[in-house]
C-alpha cells in the first residue's frame, strides 16, 4: 500500500481520532494546534487555534459537529467542527490528559494529571446542546488512583467508567455513584505505567497497552484478562480494527536500547497481531519516530499512525489484507 | 517604498527590475499571465502553472506537475459529502500548492509478515517461546556471499574462501569444486592467495589442473570424519594430492561433506565406483565427480 504522508504537526503527535463517518481525522500533537484532515485523501481541512500547551487528547461528537481538546495548558475546550471556532473552555488545576465524550454526546469524561498539590482525577462534566448553556460544573468527580491516569473512556451504556495509567492498573467506576466497582487483578495486569486504550467497536471488550512491551484485552462489565500480545517494544499506543479481528500495537524505543540499536530510517513499525490467536501478522514500517498514536477508521478498510517524528501515516489497505490467513 | 515606477505619470512606466522591490510586485501582478491548470488527463496527471515575481523581481514560470492517483474507493456518506465542501479554516486557509502538507509515499509499504510461519511455535505459548522467536526472527540472516550458505557465517568467516560463487543450486552444501576457482578465474570474487588456490600440490606434480579435474567429492560424512580419515579411506585407489573436509568453525564438526584430489584420473574413478554407496562410520557415502564435466 501506499502511505499518504501528512506533516502538518511540527511537534511529536499524541492522538488521532476518526470520526464516526469515517471521513475525518483529527490529529494531536504536542504543537497545541489540532488538526482536521479528509480520511481518504489526507488534505487538511483546518486546523483548530487556541490552546497554549501541547494537546494530549481529543474526542469528536458523533454527529461530527463538536471536538473536544484536553491541553496541557490545563483547559479542556470545546470547538466546532466545521468552523474551528471555540465554543467554550473548562479549566483545571492541573494539565488534562484525556477526554472522551459519551454515548449521546451530553457527557463528557476528562482526566487530570496530578501537579504540584493536586491529585489526579476523573470529572464528568455536563455538555450541552447549545454552548451558550453551557457551564464549567462537574457532575461527578473520582479520585483514587495514584499516579496519572493516562485514558479514561465510557464503558456500555454509559454506566461505568474505565480508566487506566501510570500505576498500571485498571479500573471500571459507577458512572453515577463514583464508587470503584472493579480493579484488575495484580498479578496478570500489567507490570509498568499504562499508555493506551482503545474499546472495540461494540464495547465488549478493550485494549491496554503498556511500557511493559505487551497489550492486554479485558471483558468490560467483568475485568477479565481474555488474551496478552509481547512485543519487543514498548507499547505507546494500541488500537483493534472494527472489521477483522485485528489488534494493532504501536511502539517506541526503550530509552536504553537507544544507542544500541540499528537507526535505519522508517524502523519504527506498527505490529498487526491475530486478535484471538495473540500471534504476530506482520508489522507496517516508515515511521522515523516511535508510534504514539493508532486509530482505525470505522469501516475498517484504513488506518493510520502518528508518530515522534510529526508525522501522519494513513494507509488504505491493500485487498490482500482482507485474506490475510495464519 | 519605491513606487517611483508607478506613481510618476510622466515617466513611462519603465519597469527597471533592479529597482523593483517586493513591495511592487503586488502592483505588477497583470503582467503576469494567468495561472493555468491542465486537468488530470487519463494517467492522472496534473499541472499548475504559476507565474510569480521572485526575490530579484524576476518574472518566473512555476509548473507544478502531480499526479492524482485514486487510492481507494470512498463510499461517503451524505454528511460525508457536504462535509466536503467544507470552507478551510484555521492554518490550512491560505492553500499553497506548493506546501507538500499531504504527499503519497513514494515507497510501497507493506505488511510485512514475520519469519516463515514454519519456524515458529505452533500452539499459542504466552511470553517466553513467542518472544524468543520474535528475537530470532529479527535478527539479520547471516549471508554468506561466497558459498550462498545462510545464516551460519559471514563472508569473511567463510570455510570455503577459496571456492568460487555457487554455480549449481544445491540447497545445502556449495556444489562448487575448490578446482572450479583455478579453471574459471573470472567467477572470482575474494583474492585467494596461491598457496591457498585449488591444487596448491603437495606431492610435487607439476601437472596442476589434471589435478583440479580429478577432484572428488564425497558427501554425507559422519560428524566427526576428517581429512586423514577421507586420506586413509581413499589413497588404495592411488595417490591423492590433496583433501579437504568442510568443517563447521563453531561446532568443530564435519559439514557432512569433502573433496578428494587424485593425481591420476582412474584413479579418481575407481575410487568412485568402489566408494559409492559404501558404509563408512554409520552413514552411507556419496562419491562422485566434484564438477558435472569430467571431461
Amino acid at each position: 500500500m501506499r502511505p499518504i504522508l501528512m506533516k502538518g504537526h511540527e511537534r511529536p503527535l499524541t492522538f488521532l481520532k476518526y470520526n464516526r463517518d469515517g471521513d475525518l481525522l483529527f490529529s494531536c500533537a504536542k504543537d497545541h494546534t489540532p488538526t482536521v484532515w479528509f480520511a481518504d485523501n489526507g488534505e487538511r481541512l483546518g486546523t483548530y487555534r487556541g490552546h497554549n500547551g501541547a494537546v494530549w487528547t481529543c474526542d469528536v461528537s458523533r454527529d461530527s459537529s463538536r471536538l473536544i481538546t484536553g491541553s496541557a495548558d490545563q483547559t479542556v475546550k470545546l470547538w466546532n467542527v466545521q468552523t474551528g471556532a471555540q465554543l467554550y473552555t473548562f479549566n483545571f488545576g492541573s494539565p488534562a490528559r484525556s477526554v472522551d465524550f459519551a454515548v449521546g454526546d451530553k457527557l463528557a469524561v476528562i482526566t487530570t494529571d496530578p501537579f504540584m498539590e493536586l491529585t489526579p482525577a476523573i470529572h464528568v462534566k455536563r455538555i450541552a446542546r447549545d454552548p451558550n448553556e453551557q457551564t464549567e460544573e462537574s457532575v461527578l468527580v473520582i479520585k483514587g488512583p495514584q499516579g496519572r491516569i493516562n485514558r479514561a473512556v465510557w464503558g456500555p451504556l454509559n454506566k461505568t467508567i474505565i480508566s487506566a495509567g501510570e500505576d498500571a492498573v485498571t479500573r471500571i467506576w459507577d458512572s453515577e455513584t463514583g464508587k470503584m466497582l472493579r480493579e484488575s487483578d495484580k498479578e496478570s495486569g500489567h507490570k509498568k505505567t499504562i499508555t493506551s486504550l482503545a474499546k472495540s467497536a461494540d464495547g465488549s471488550h478493550f485494549l491496554t497497552g503498556s511500557l511493559d512491551k505487551s497489550a492486554k484485552l479485558w471483558d468490560t462489565r467483568t475485568l477479565t484478562l481474555i488474551k496478552t500480545y509481547v512485543t519487543e517494544r514498548p507499547v505507546n499506543a494500541v488500537a483493534m480494527s472494527p472489521l477483522l479481528d485485528h489488534v494493532v500495537l504501536g511502539g517506541g524505543q526503550d530509552a536504553s536500547a537507544v544507542t544500541t540499536t540499528d537507526h535505519r530510517a522508517g524502523k519504527f513499525e506498527a505490529k498487526f497481531y491475530d486478535k484471538i490467536l495473540q500471534e504476530e501478522i506482520g508489522g507496517v514500517k516508515g515511521h522515523f519516530g516511535p508510534i504514539n498514536a493508532l486509530a482505525f477508521n470505522p469501516d475498517g478498510k484504513s488506518f493510520s499512525s502518528g508518530g515522534e517524528d510529526g508525522y501522519v501515516r494513513l494507509h488504505h489497505f491493500d485487498p490482500d489484507y482482507f485474506n490475510i490467513k495464519i | 517604498m519605491a513606487t517611483g515606477a508607478t506613481q510618476n505619470p510622466t515617466q513611462q512606466t519603465k519597469l527597471r527590475w533592479g529597482e523593483l522591490d517586493e513591495d511592487d510586485t503586488g502592483d505588477l501582478d497583470f503582467l503576469l499571465p494567468p495561472k493555468q491548470v491542465i486537468g488530470p488527463d487519463e494517467n492522472g496527471i496534473k499541472k499548475v502553472i504559476e507565474y510569480k515575481f521572485n526575490d530579484e523581481g524576476n518574472k518566473v514560470k512555476i509548473t507544478t506537475t502531480t499526479r492524482v492517483r485514486k487510492l481507494a474507493n470512498a463510499r461517503l456518506s451524505k454528511r460525508a459529502v457536504e462535509r466536503r465542501s467544507w470552507p478551510k479554516f484555521g492554518d490550512a486557509v491560505r492553500e499553497d500548492v506548493g506546501s507538500r502538507l499531504t504527499m503519497v509515499s513514494t515507497e510501497e509499504i507493506l505488511l510485512e509478515r514475520p519469519r516463515a510461519p514454519g519456524s515458529k511455535v505452533e500452539e499459542t505459548k504466552v511470553s517466553g517461546d513467542s518472544l524468543a522467536q520474535l528475537g530470532k526472527g529479527g535478527a539479520v540472516l547471516m549471508v554468506c556471499r561466497t558459498c550462498g550458505k545462510k545464516g551460519d557465517h559471514w563472508t569473511s568467516r567463510c570455510p570455503y574462501k577459496d571456492l568460487a560463487p555457487q554455480a549449481e543450486g544445491f540447497l545445502d552444501k556449495p556444489a562448487v569444486s575448490e578446482t572450479a576457482t583455478a579453471a574459471t578465474g573470472s567467477g572470482k570474487s575474494t583474492y585467494v592467495p596461491p598457496g591457498m588456490r585449488a591444487g596448491a600440490e603437495r606431492s610435487g606434480t607439476d601437472m596442476r589442473r589434471r589435478n583440479d579435474e580429478n577432484s572428488v567429492r564425497v558427501t554425507n560424512l559422519s560428524e566427526d570424519t576428517r581429512e586423514p580419515d577421507l586420506l586413509e579411506l581413499f589413497r588404495p585407489f592411488g595417490a591423492v594430492s590433496r583433501v579437504y573436509v568442510a568443517v563447521d568453525q563453531k561446532t568443530g564438526m564435519s559439514r557432512g561433506f569433502g573433496f578428494v584430489n587424485f593425481v591420476n584420473k582412474e584413479d579418481a574413478q575407481r575410487a568412485i565406483n568402489k566408494l559409492n554407496g559404501y558404509g563408512y562410520d554409520n552413514l552411507i557415502l556419496r562419491v562422485e565427480w566434484a564438477t558435472p564435466r569430467t571431461n
